[in-house]
């Protein structure tokens, strides 16, 4: 069949223009950053990271009493006075303590569900997609980890490494990758089969591609939800360690040593727990907020 | 569709699971009593690891089984070795052998209680083979030091049964702390007709046969140990008790709760946080404990090579702080190693007799720190403090770590260990400063002083004194028969201690303790065991 | 698909392996041993328990010994227990974590699982905030918190429960309930992230658009697709919390089988460590293994098996 010429007319220049875009596309990251801010609940979340994060940073200088003063003749006082929080069993002013602690707690946290996010994605993903024999033996590696007692490698470890924030988040991050990659793993093994993986193979998607552009974005929503679970874990993690001898070294604090301390005194010195399980409490409101704005606006489809 | 109709039934179980625990609720609360019952419920506060007498080793094991069993004397209400199974005892001047005559007693399974009883529970401890961790508190018997290391043979261990009812020993030496040691776990005697028949009878209630106050009936793991009055005891008529019932809880809080709701009628550890809001209940009270709690130097590291810096150090705390603001128990500040309730012959106490030893002295401290080359603390060393896991090691840690920088001027870091590393650093010398305490083995200043010896196994330090190493050979060989020289050897060996201090005294221990007050004539000693119930009743 | 079964199982003995090895080795180069105490022993009688306990014995015969015991079954004899076995102290302790377990997971599933579904449907709604506030309220209090707290209102200042021990179902309540906090509050949000995730799929557009009511539509797609990611996290839940938690069982004075997987590790109670080890990864792998086939169950487009392998 052959087309006649005059069948065609070219455009002409008015008509064109009005196909053109008004404005340059927005890219991703401003699309989510767009609905993140429509979302109170997620800026608000927002708003307490930087607040917890500004006063974790000048926090500790504010009430004029260094976290590691002791005068022990005023232990045990209740909030007034002096000392905004209270004071310790040693008579340490708590205000100071919550937020050197808070400095401690929010990098464990962090860091550690940065780094779990990153080993675990990858490794459930590349496990799930590949398949087969490999999924078999990356699994089953992942089971040798989990079955392996935390605390027996982490007394072993403690023998090699110096106490301090590096060995906590080497101990912590060698465990915690492990849920993420199951998790993951399970999604993009419902996810592959579906015809969108299909169709970017046919289209000649390298698996490199379809791992980081089509899967992993599809799976975005359960990993952020167990990133956020992570935090927590992180922080009590790190009270756990120091039971063990790897946490901060005394008087250093933490909010999970804080709490930890806290909870023997219950009856006697309420305020001693309630400080610091209240910050993590709203650190951990916070982050999940964000958490579930994060997800929804990173999901095109739940995009308002 | 059958998977949906599993999943539904799943489902249904799931919620009458939960209907039952709910309507379980409904119960009444409380334990159940038998009115006019005389019960008492004591948290012995851990599994016992054995109850084998034996084996055991541990204080809280020690409690158990000693309501079980009797040896040949049971420690009294005044502190004393008080005829037990041994209703009588005669020693030779010479302090070396003794001969027991042995009362008409039976075991709980109505067997007689003979004196060849007890050489076969020593024997038993002693051998080789049963790999006893406490044999050694039987090496004061001749022969069964070579026994136990497998260079004798049982025939030769000196504790003979003469008749059924008269047992007689022969010490390598003369000590004086041989006659209490006789109330000890490791020298009960065992039913050998019963061990040889049940290689496990430790394991089964119906098999663990004793000779004391009472038998057991039940074992729950982790749960509790219930006991009844044993009706073949010889002094059954002074039992007054029913049942005895052993809590195994660990958890001190979870322990004190269970007090305060009327779960248990003793909590022997009191948390620390709760002593302050207990001061002044009639429950709560704080008892004897001949321990002694103390920090040591690695003398074979700088700076504590020089006993300069180690006084300076013991000079500056303030140990009255301590004891009354962290510790909280009226705990005594110690100014010297051995505690208060050692016995002295002739009636006095070792301590008292030996009054303290220093002061607490800052200016003097820090001339001792100057001269040894650190004035003000300059270019004093990066040191630490080791300690084991626990809210109060760490809390008198870090007081001490602050009155040190407050005082001296001096930077230490805080090192918690987890307890097995702890030990292990402890006793390979991989520390600059560690926190130890000391429970005495029997009622004796020896069972303190000769731990400091050259190499002792439980130095610890790296030191070593000539002059003390003689004073501890002495009162152990050539003054071990004249009672007055052998305590003048202990208290010089002990001037020397706290001249050199290789160990800096922090506090003596005491017992804090929550007790109904309808309970009588429980007895808490000082040191051995928790407490005592043969005499014990419930008004 | 029997070849699939049998390769897992398989796989999974290899797996098991490399964690006695793995295990054995990193417990004998932690520092102390079963019978290290503060007392120091005479050397002479360390060399009787050595001689005893066959310590003497060059490590790799150790761990032979131990692979050969392990066959027949027997996992040996506790080191810091006298007269228990492993065999005895998982016999003991398994029943009492597991009855509890089941307690709290089936409370977290019968809570968090209709809070998640209801919170994704009812989204920016109130029903959506309570249930996401009580969840992340789950979340931000530990278990060592949360029991203290169970016990100081619930036993201490109310009385109205028995504060520890085990065997009457109030006992339970408790214990039940801190333990199932962390998992509900986890499930909660992750069926509620999971169902928003397929109430956007073009397939519950296409269900409504067929004329399938809401209900419908809910159950036969939305829920059944959601459960996915949550059926994999439920199956290191039940393991995890079947073998037991320290804390929660240390606090409560229960006597499972959680706490003797702390408790030896720091008594290095050798033989207990290697057995309640041994135990905890089969019964994780299995629990793992069972996933995975029900995913085949739950959802047809997972292939575990390669096609040309069938």
């Amino acid at each position: 069949m052959q087309y006649q010429q005059e069948l065609f007319t070219p455009l002409n220049a008015p008509e064109l223009a009005g196909e053109q875009m008004g404005r340059e596309s927005p890219g991703y990251w401003s699309d989510v950053w767009r609905s993140l801010k429509k979302n109170r609940l997620a800026l608000s979340g927002i708003l307490i990271i930087i607040f917890l994060g500004i006063m974790a940073g000048i926090g500790p200088h504010l009430s004029g009493s260094a976290y590691d003063a002791q005068n022990l003749s005023l232990a045990n006082r209740p909030p007034g006075g002096g000392y905004w929080f209270g004071t310790d069993s040693l008579g340490r002013d708590l205000f100071s303590r919550v937020w050197i602690g808070a400095r401690i707690s929010l990098t464990i946290g962090l860091f550690t569900s940065f780094i779990c996010f990153f080993i675990g994605v990858l490794y459930g993903s590349v496990s799930a997609f590949i398949g087969g024999r490999v999924d078999d033996i990356m699994m089953r590696i992942v089971e040798v980890f989990y079955g392996i007692p935390f605390m027996l490698y982490v007394i072993v470890m403690m023998m090699a490494l110096d106490t301090g924030l590096r060995a906590i988040l080497i101990a912590l991050g060698m465990v915690y990758w492990l849920d993420m990659a199951r998790i993951v793993r399970g999604q993009v093994l419902s996810l592959k089969e579906q015809e969108f993986v299909l169709a970017a193979r046919t289209l000649g998607a390298g698996t490199w591609r379809i791992l980081t552009r089509h899967l992993i974005p599809n799976t975005m929503g359960p990993i952020i939800v167990t990133m956020t679970l992570l935090v927590p874990n992180a922080i009590f993690a790190e009270a756990f360690l120091s039971f063990l001898g790897l946490g901060v070294s005394a008087p250093m604090a933490s909010w999970g040593s804080l709490a930890s301390d806290g909870i023997q005194g219950l009856r006697s010195y309420p305020w001693q727990l309630f400080f610091p399980a209240f910050f993590i409490s709203i650190t951990m409101l916070a982050f999940n907020f964000l958490g579930d704005g994060l997800r929804d606006a990173l999901d095109p489809r739940l995009r308002q | 569709m059958l998977f949906k109709q599993r999943r539904f039934l799943g489902l249904v179980c799931i919620v009458s699971v939960m209907a039952l625990i709910l309507t379980g609720c409904g119960g009444p609360s409380g334990p159940k009593e038998t009115a006019g019952q005389q019960i008492i419920r004591y948290n012995a506060s851990a599994e016992p690891q054995t109850l084998d007498p034996g084996m055991a080793t541990g204080i809280p094991e020690m409690t158990i089984i000693n309501a079980m069993f009797e040896g040949l004397t049971r420690y009294n209400n005044k502190n004393e070795p008080a005829p037990g199974i041994a209703e009588s005892w005669t020693i030779s001047p010479d302090g070396l052998t003794y001969t027991f005559k042995l009362r008409d007693a039976r075991w709980s399974n109505g067997d007689p209680v003979t004196a060849q009883g007890f050489v076969d529970g020593w024997l038993r401890a002693l051998d080789p083979k049963l790999a006893s961790e406490y044999a050694y508190q039987l090496y004061y018997i001749k022969g069964a030091e070579e026994y136990n290391t497998g260079k004798g043979s049982d025939k030769d261990v000196a504790a003979k049964a003469l008749d059924d009812k008269t047992l007689q020993v022969i010490l390598k030496a003369p000590s004086p702390q041989f006659l209490g040691l006789t109330s000890f776990q490791t020298l009960f005697p065992v039913n050998s007709k019963v061990v040889s028949a049940h290689p496990d009878w430790i394991a089964s209630p119906e098999n663990y046969i004793g000779n004391g106050p009472f038998k057991m009936v039940s074992w729950d793991h982790n749960q509790v140990i219930k006991c009844v009055k044993n009706p073949n005891y010889w002094d059954a008529a002074n039992v007054k008790l029913d049942e005895l019932h052993f809590y195994l809880v660990d958890n001190n809080t979870t322990g004190f709760n269970m007090f305060k709701a009327g779960q248990l009628d003793i909590q022997y550890n009191v948390p620390i946080q709760e002593i302050a809001g207990l001061k002044g209940n009639p429950e709560f009270k704080i008892m004897p404990n001949m321990s002694s709690y103390f920090y040591r130097f690695n003398v074979t590291k700088k700076p504590f090579n020089d006993p300069r810096v180690r006084r300076a150090l013991a000079l500056a705390i303030d140990r009255q702080a301590i004891v009354r603001d962290v510790c909280k128990g009226e705990q005594l500040p110690a100014y010297a190693y051995i505690p208060f309730g050692v016995p002295e012959p002739g009636g006095g106490d070792f301590r008292k007799t030996g009054g303290d030893f220093f002061r607490e002295d800052l200016d003097q401290a820090r001339e001792l720190l100057a001269g040894a080359g650190y004035p003000d603390g300059k270019g004093f060393p990066a040191v630490s403090i080791m300690y084991n896991n626990n809210d109060q090691h760490k809390a008198i840690a870090e007081a001490i770590q602050a009155m040190w920088k407050k005082n001296l001027n001096i930077n230490v870091t805080l090192q918690n260990k987890e307890w097995q590393t702890y030990l292990n650093d402890m006793q390979n010398l991989n520390y600059d400063i560690v926190r130890a305490s000391w429970t005495p083995d029997y009622m004796d200043a020896m069972t303190f002083a000769d731990m400091f010896v050259t190499d002792g196994g439980n130095n610890l330090t790296g030191w070593s004194n000539k002059e003390y190493d003689r004073l501890i050979d002495a009162a152990k060989s050539t003054d071990a028969g004249n009672p007055k020289a052998r305590v003048e050897d202990m208290h010089r060996s002990e001037s020397i201690l706290m001249e050199e201090m290789p160990i800096m005294p922090v506090y003596f221990y005491t017992q804090p303790i929550l007790i109904k007050s309808s309970l009588k004539n429980v007895i808490i000693p000082p040191f051995g065991l928790e407490a005592e119930f043969k005499w014990a009743y419930v008004e | 698909m029997a070849r699939y079964i049998l390769r897992r199982l398989a796989t999974m003995l290899a797996a098991l392996w490399l964690i006695i090895t793995l295990t054995f080795t990193i417990m004998h180069i932690a520092p102390g041993g079963p019978f290290a105490s503060e007392k120091k022993l005479p050397p002479a009688i360390l060399d009787n328990i050595n001689a005893r306990y066959h310590f003497n014995d060059p490590l790799w015969k150790q761990y032979t010994d131990y692979l050969g015991n392990l066959l027949q079954g027997d996992l040996g004899p506790s080191f810091k227990y006298e007269n228990r076995t492993v065999n005895g102290i998982i016999k003991d302790g398994f029943p009492v974590s597991a009855t509890l377990g089941c307690l709290a997971i089936s409370l977290a599933i019968l809570v968090g699982l209709p809070a998640g579904i209801i919170s994704a449907l009812r989204r920016n709604r109130w029903p959506d905030y309570l249930s996401m506030f009580l969840a992340n309220l789950g979340f931000s209090v530990p278990g060592f918190i949360l029991a203290g707290l169970l016990m100081y209102v619930l036993a201490y200042r109310l009385d109205l429960l028995p504060p520890a021990m085990w065997g009457t179902p109030r006992q339970a309540v408790m214990p039940a309930l801190a333990l199932s906090a962390l998992p509900m509050a986890f499930l909660a949000r992750l069926m509620r992230s999971s169902m928003l995730e397929v109430l956007g799929q073009d397939y519950m557009r296409t269900a409504r658009a067929k004329g399938l009511s809401e209900r419908l539509a809910v159950w036969r797609h939305a829920v059944r697709n959601a459960i996915t990611p949550v059926i994999s996290y439920l199956g290191t839940l039940v393991a995890t919390i079947f073998t037991g938690s320290f804390v929660v069982e240390n606090i409560f004075a229960i006597p499972g089988l959680g706490r003797y997987y702390v408790a030896s590790i720091g008594d290095r109670d050798y033989t207990v460590i290697l057995g309640v080890t041994i135990f905890y990864a089969a019964f994780l792998m299995l629990m793992n293994f069972l996933v995975d086939l029900a995913y085949m169950f739950i959802d047809p487009r997972v292939r575990l098996v390669d096609r040309k392998e069938v």
